[in-house]
């Protein structure tokens, strides 16, 4: 009865021009992290625009392994997107099962980009220089870039868990799955950043 | 908070997952083509920016919400354009230390 009567406060204050406050919600900070991703792209065009002796990103990079990952994530946004289709049809056995399938890919994406670091760190590269005859904010721009995407997907991860768990103990139904779908929402956006990420780190030469 | 109803038909999810797996492939093929150095940084952002809006159009439903939603969602877009721009002046002062 008391939740009833708060539901009802909050819909009070929804009108046709919001889509609900925690959609809403995610989206603005969905804006102000793509506006951090803005500044580091820029800063990493602006360095690698400025430099003499940029690598090119394929002879240092493994590229065909990061077009592996690149695509493992998009089938990870299919799967997050097929888990909310499920429970908007009433089915918490197919939104745990593509639920799982998103988590396994986030970690998947996160093991082989785990595997790319440390081959690039016993190789030498390091924030503060690289081994090679190269421009030494190479590896700090690299680094720093897909550090920061990798703690996003790592976080999405952590978050996607907790949204099974509760998926699991019967909290979303057909009329009531919103966190599904704002937890969807993240996962997608990191999704879109690595997206392009991959384009300028990995393959602009 | 109970979601509304859905208004519109759900879209095949499975061929928006193919143009983005062909749109990746076309990517590679592009990055390694030997044509004009422009052409192929052109396409490759070009490339880019589509996939990022078949992900927002579709997965995260961007082209079924209200209006007012999607201006929210622009915003960063033109911030980051502006903000590019901005950077312009000081990364072409130092194209001179290129070789030529």
């Amino acid at each position: 009865m008391a939740h009833a009567a708060t539901m009802n406060e909050v819909e009070r204050y929804e009108n046709q021009l919001t889509p609900g406050w925690g959609k809403l919600m995610m989206w603005v900070f969905l804006c102000s992290d793509a506006m951090s991703f803005a500044g580091l792209l820029a800063a990493y065009g602006a360095v690698r625009l400025g430099s003499s002796n940029w690598p090119v990103p394929s002879e240092r990079l493994d590229v065909p392994l990061t077009a592996l990952n690149t695509f493992i994530l998009i089938c990870s946004s299919v799967t997050m997107v097929k888990a909310l289709s499920a429970i908007r049809h009433g089915s918490r056995r197919g939104l745990l099962g593509w639920l799982a399938g998103t988590m396994i890919g986030g970690a998947s994406f996160l093991g082989i980009q785990a595997y790319e670091w440390t081959h690039l760190i016993h190789e030498g590269m390091t924030i503060q220089g690289n081994p090679w005859v190269v421009s030494t904010l190479f590896g700090a721009t690299f680094l720093i870039l897909t550090g920061f995407h990798g703690c996003h997907v790592l976080s999405g991860v952590i978050y996607l868990f907790c949204i099974f768990v509760r998926g699991a103990r019967g909290a979303y139904t057909a009329e009531d799955n919103s966190s599904v779908e704002i937890a969807g929402l993240y996962w997608h956006f990191v999704d879109l950043i690595w997206i392009l990420v991959f384009t300028f780190v990995y393959l602009i030469s | 908070m109970s979601s509304k109803t859905e208004d519109h038909a759900e879209p095949n999810y499975w061929m928006v997952w193919l143009a983005l797996a062909i749109l990746t492939a076309v990517e590679l093929l592009v990055a390694k083509s030997p044509g004009p150095k422009a052409f192929v940084v052109f396409s490759l952002c070009a490339l880019a920016l589509a996939k990022a809006a078949l992900v927002a159009l579709y997965f995260m439903h961007l082209k079924f919400e209200k209006y007012a939603l999607i201006l929210i969602v622009l915003s960063p877009l033109l911030l980051s354009a502006i903000m590019y721009v901005g950077l312009v002046p000081d990364a072409i002062t130092h194209l001179h230390w290129l070789p030529h």
